[in-house]
């Protein structure tokens, strides 16, 4: 093994180079700032490589295990761990970071070094939620992300900033205070014991399962963000900073899916079994309802922000059809809307940074002027709307395949996103981009600097790289899908 | 060469081309764009005759390129099958895009985004290349998308046209709704047969053939026949088939060469040979058999009716695309799988030369596309004259041209089929030869023929090519630049012989080997090999037939309507003028379309976020919960005072309460 703590370094990293950029404070030393935090992402990316070459594809156990007593008291440990479930979530924060640090170089000029921090922070404390294997220690990394991100949209968002980032707060502190109590009560049903792995043997009787469940899915769904407890998203979205929409969408809603399928479905199976109807009705209500809902917002971010949550309803259904290809699918669909949203939310900040307009109705003929630009804005816009070659095809398409084995209606009403995907998308494109000059601001914009072009071409790369060829990330998966699927399908009443 | 390479080569070389110059444009300059792509079709072509080559030699080829995914046990692979069908498609599709590459460099000469032109064109010769060439459903629907991408990409192509841009996002969404169908049927597929290995689905469906999809999914249908009817409703996207034919008209919006290559020649007929390779499948289900004929039926008759009412010339194209769609879908429904193919790849030909002669007056005449601003043409351009004649004849079936021999053996399988509805599309197909020959020769006519209806201008210096925009002033029509004409000829020659040359082999002479499959019971194919005695005596009977009259009389009446008394059109209009609003209306489709799908959707969503949104969920649940709270929070203040006696006098009624309560549990 190349390093010595892997999992603690890609968590600790980001967090002490986050501490260390703190100390460059005030913006006399912006510039130190952002050069720091930069070289703390890399850092934290490659020191996150080592998981992706040392991680065995064949191995069924959690791999790269830490084990330290933390307090004893409560028998809460330090106990770290992850399946490549975990891995491919952890490598898509660390390179979202970076990512995000170099796209917020130039439009941040106020407080840089608290903004660099907390994205460092924030990636840290997400990659601990990620590899977390006692239930206190996810639920305080799970919680803690509330803080950076509620400062970074309270800061640097937009007029309504305020509003948004209460809402946002305690929308999600609410869901998660019941997640709380569940842990206790498994705490106290397993005899004092904190550890995830233990909870995955414990039996269960099915209403203690079900009050469990209903728990968590509490916290998970509101994180989700699932329909009807989704209306904190596009608020927060629209108020935040790009960066903040970027990791929020690319990262952050992927805790509260994580969260199902780490906790939910191997702890509570049978109450899984039980509400999975309920689940999936909800998954389909956000791709229907949602979708349609995508189709008439007159702010991008708004759009892109509903289209977010219709493409998690995705990941929720493929999560609970309970078969090896909606899970797969779900888990590459959670990695690859981290691309997409982020991307077309980069985009949507490309455009704000020149003419500081979120409407539609502000924009038109863009390509005119942005031909670059518009080239990368496609290529994300056709992933979003899921076509083959780009990485919004694979999950859609897995977990269509894993639905129809369950059910042809619930088939018939997710495929409908083919239809609403490409439609709230391209209609949203055409508006923006296509057309003649629609007015003296969008003649003067010019296209995309290196700086730009660097960070949507990485992510067009990665879209497409997963696209036309996504067998190493489901050979990551298989072995760590099958033994989910075989834990849940143990019944533990 | 192994197949493999020769495989790769003709899928790889167009993509090659695309990418250098899409992304190189400008570095490599007009020229450079244009030579790349067209070596790498070319090269594309030359593999495509070696692979057509081997598998006449009998070699045929299914082989892996790579393991795109693997889930739950099952590989998911990216690969080629290179059979009778597969090699016959490549070398019409390369050999189409060639000469529209080619014909490229004349049509877009001036326009600014020449580069990229050529780059898409590349694309989409890639990407039907790899939609031919699979081996397996899911790459079939890669190429299936991704030509619709292109596709979009090109009838967007100039952007800035509103028309242009409402027209590419419609084709768009109405092919995903066709893909929305599509991607069930590949997901039934995928379930009840557990691979999506063409080689391995087809082996197992006869075994199949009765079984129903149990209560399992949901759903009580006969297997076969719901995988079939989802697939077709793909198909009826793709193919442009009623009620999903609405965005091939608009789709002219786009620049002529596309026009003809995409929405003629090749991407249109994805569905057919989709329907063709699926042969197995479809032979097991009568019931998706007769819906086909219905569905090709109606679009064949319908929209060659809309077909006489156009000005647009190159709509008048796009309605006659159309109706052959629904030709070939016709034949897939009597079971004629082979002559859906034969009429394929004849209309392959003169449909793309009858655009690409359309284009070449549109450069004549300035970028005015109105044939009512058009007229004697035929003097002022002798080849596009001819080679319009061509294509003209052999689109309505004239003896010994390539579309006679098609479409009369259409004609003939529909007539001989068992299939229920079969007599119904029979009847459609017939009177569609008269209709056929009415549009085609009004066109011809109006366009050729007669006296010039434009004003023309004394110099010859006219800016050609100019970025189409539409000239309404004085021009001076003269024959096209040589890479203009020259495909035209090219085009011309298999238009005239190739009906001839293939109909023996293609349709008689088990061509096709097991690549179509086709019941006993099913094989009208074989009964009309029964009285087939050689491409001459076909020919020369086709001079006796009933539809032969049909369009001689179509014929005459175009002739007789716009070029003798040219008054009486108008007198007609006005005569029957609902009739007439309801064919120039396009049957009210696109309205209704318009109002009720794209209003309706937008109505709904509007409707859902304010209520449910907006209105319910943040205005009621979130922020009343927190205006609850608030209310609350207002109540619990009054209560704390700070007066003494209030919180003596709560302190009694509390005390008092509680000794009740204690007394009456005693």
């Amino acid at each position: 093994m190349p390093l010595f703590a892997p999992l603690s370094t890609v968590i600790w990293l980001p967090i002490i180079a986050g501490v260390l950029v703190l100390f460059t404070g005030s913006d006399r030393n912006a510039v130190l700032a952002r050069w720091m935090a930069l070289a703390g992402s890399i850092a934290g990316l490659l020191v996150a490589l080592p998981l992706w070459t040392g991680f065995d594809r064949t191995e069924a156990d959690m791999q790269f295990e830490e084990f330290h007593r933390w307090i004893e008291t409560f028998n809460i440990n330090y106990h770290l761990g992850i399946d490549g479930i975990s891995l491919l979530l952890i490598l898509l924060n660390c390179l979202t970071t970076v990512l995000v640090v170099i796209a917020g170089w130039k439009v941040i000029q106020a407080r840089v070094s608290q903004y660099m921090a907390s994205f460092l922070i924030l990636s840290g404390m997400m990659n601990g939620v990620f590899s977390a294997l006692d239930a206190a220690l996810f639920y305080v990394f799970f919680e803690a992300t509330l803080i950076p991100m509620f400062v970074i949209i309270g800061v640097w968002g937009g007029p309504n900033r305020v509003y948004a980032a209460l809402k946002f707060f305690l929308y999600t502190l609410l869901g998660s205070l019941l997640t709380l109590v569940a842990l206790i009560y498994l705490y106290n049903a397993s005899g004092g014991s904190f550890s995830l792995l233990d909870y995955y043997v414990l039996p269960i009787p099915l209403t203690a399962q079900i009050l469990i469940f209903v728990a968590l899915f509490a916290a998970f769904a509101v994180k989700v963000p699932m329909w009807p407890v989704h209306t904190w998203l596009p608020d927060a979205h629209v108020e935040a900073p790009t960066g903040g929409s970027v990791v929020l969408a690319a990262i952050m809603l992927k805790l509260g899916a994580y969260g199902f399928i780490r906790l939910s479905l191997p702890i509570v199976p049978d109450a899984s079994q039980h509400l999975a109807p309920f689940v999936i009705a909800l998954s389909l209500i956000a791709v229907v309802y949602i979708g349609l809902v995508a189709l008439v917002q007159a702010d991008m971010k708004k759009l892109i922000a509903y289209s977010s949550i219709a493409h998690m309803g995705f990941v929720t259904l493929g999560i609970f059809i309970f078969n090896p290809h909606g899970l797969q699918g779900a888990v590459i669909q959670m990695v690859s809307h981290g691309f997409i949203s982020g991307a077309l939310f980069l985009c949507v900040g490309v455009l704000y940074d020149r003419l500081h307009s979120r409407q539609i109705a502000d924009y038109g003929g863009v390509v005119n002027r942005m031909p670059v630009f518009a080239a990368f804005f496609m290529l994300f816009a056709m992933a979003n709307a899921g076509l083959p070659g780009t990485s919004g095809f694979v999950g859609e398409f897995f977990v269509i395949m894993g639905t129809m084995s369950v059910n042809f209606w619930y088939t018939f009403a997710a495929a409908t996103t083919l239809v609403f995907g490409a439609a709230y998308t391209l209609w949203m494109y055409k508006r923006v981009v296509f057309g003649a000059v629609a007015n003296d601001k969008v003649a003067a914009l010019s296209d995309i600097d290196r700086r730009e072009f660097l960070v949507l071409g990485v992510l067009a790369i990665a879209v497409l790289c997963i696209g036309i060829y996504p067998k190493p990330l489901t050979d990551v998966l298989n072995v760590s899908v099958s033994t989910l699927l075989e834990q849940y399908a143990v019944t533990k009443l | 060469m192994n197949m493999m390479s020769v495989c790769l080569v003709a899928a790889l070389a167009p993509l090659a081309g695309a990418i250098t110059a899409g992304l190189f444009g400008r570095q490599i300059g007009r020229a450079g764009a244009h030579w790349v792509t067209i070596i790498g079709v070319a090269l594309s072509m030359i593999a495509s005759a070696i692979a057509l080559r081997d598998v006449m030699d009998g070699n045929l080829f299914n082989g892996t390129v790579y393991t795109w995914a693997t889930s739950g046990g099952m590989r998911f692979e990216i690969g080629f099958l290179i059979d009778e069908l597969s090699a016959t498609m490549m070398l019409v599709v390369t050999f189409v895009s060639l000469m529209v590459h080619i014909y490229t460099i004349g049509y877009m000469a001036d326009d600014p985004g020449y580069q990229r032109f050529f780059s898409y064109i590349s694309l989409f010769t890639f990407s039907m290349m790899m939609l031919v060439m699979s081996n397996n459903f899911l790459q079939l629907f890669f190429g299936w998308e991704a030509v619709g991408l292109v596709s979009y990409l090109l009838i967007g192509f100039w952007y800035t046209r509103p028309t242009a841009i409402y027209a590419n996002l419609k084709a768009f969404l109405v092919n995903r709704v066709g893909d929305f169908g599509f991607i069930l049927g590949i997901a039934l597929v995928l379930v009840y047969f557990g691979s999506l290995d063409y080689g391995e689905v087809f082996a197992l469906a006869p075994g199949k053939a009765t079984e129903r999809i149990g209560a399992e999914i949901g759903v009580q249908w006969p297997l076969i026949t719901a995988i079939c009817i989802c697939l077709f409703i793909g198909a009826m996207g793709k193919s442009a088939q009623f009620p999903l034919h609405v965005w091939l008209p608009d789709s002219m919006e786009g620049p002529t060469p596309i026009s003809a290559l995409i929405h003629a020649a090749t991407m249109v007929t994805a569905g057919i040979f989709m329907v063709a390779r699926m042969s197995p499948l479809y032979e097991l289900s009568e019931t998706a058999l007769s819906l086909i004929l219905i569905i090709g039926a109606i679009t064949a008759l319908f929209m060659g009716l809309l077909g006489i009412v156009q000005n647009d010339i190159k709509r008048v194209v796009a309605y006659s695309t159309l109706s052959q769609l629904g030709y070939m879908t016709v034949a897939l429904g009597a079971s004629a799988y082979s002559v859906a193919i034969f009429h394929l790849m004849t209309h392959a030909f003169f449909k793309a030369l009858l655009f690409l002669a359309a284009g070449s007056v549109i450069i004549g005449m300035h970028h005015d596309q109105d044939m009512r601003h058009m007229g004697g043409l035929r003097r002022r351009m002798p080849i596009t004259w001819i080679t319009s004649l061509i294509g003209s004849l052999a689109l309505i079936g004239f003896p010994f041209f390539s579309g006679f021999y098609s479409k009369e053996s259409i004609i003939e399988a529909v007539h001989l089929s068992k299939t229920p509805a079969a007599g119904l599309a029979w009847i459609a197909v017939t009177v569609g030869v008269f209709i056929t020959a009415l549009y085609s020769f009004r066109m011809y006519f109006l366009v050729f023929e007669g006296k010039p209806r434009f004003e023309v201008h004394g110099s010859s210096d006219a800016q050609h090519g100019d970025d189409a925009h539409a000239h309404h002033g004085p021009v001076d029509p003269h024959e096209s630049p040589a890479v203009v004409w020259w495909p035209l000829v090219a085009l011309a020659v298999p238009s005239i012989v190739v009906g001839a040359i293939a109909i023996g082999p293609l349709l008689f002479g088990g061509y096709f080997g097991d690549s179509l499959q086709v019941l006993s019971k099913h094989d009208v194919v074989g009964k009309i090999g029964e009285h087939f005695h050689g491409w001459l005596a076909m020919g020369l009977h086709g001079f006796a037939t009933v539809p032969f009259w049909l369009a001689a009389a179509g014929v005459a009446l175009a002739w007789y309507l716009y070029l003798r008394r040219p008054d009486i059109p108008a007198k007609i209009q006005s005569a029957v003028r609902p009739l007439y609003n309801l064919l120039d209306q396009k049957y009210y489709m696109d309205r209704f379309n318009d109002w009720f799908f794209a209003g309706g959707a937008r109505s709904v969503g509007g409707g859902l976020w304010r209520f449910g949104d907006v209105g319910v969920i943040d205005g009621v649940l979130v922020n009343g919960s927190a205006k609850l709270v608030a209310w609350l929070a207002g109540v619990a203040r009054k209560v704390q005072s700070g007066f003494v006696y209030h919180y003596a006098f709560m302190m009694i009624i509390g005390v008092f309460v509680l000794m009740t309560w204690w007394f009456l549990h005693l």
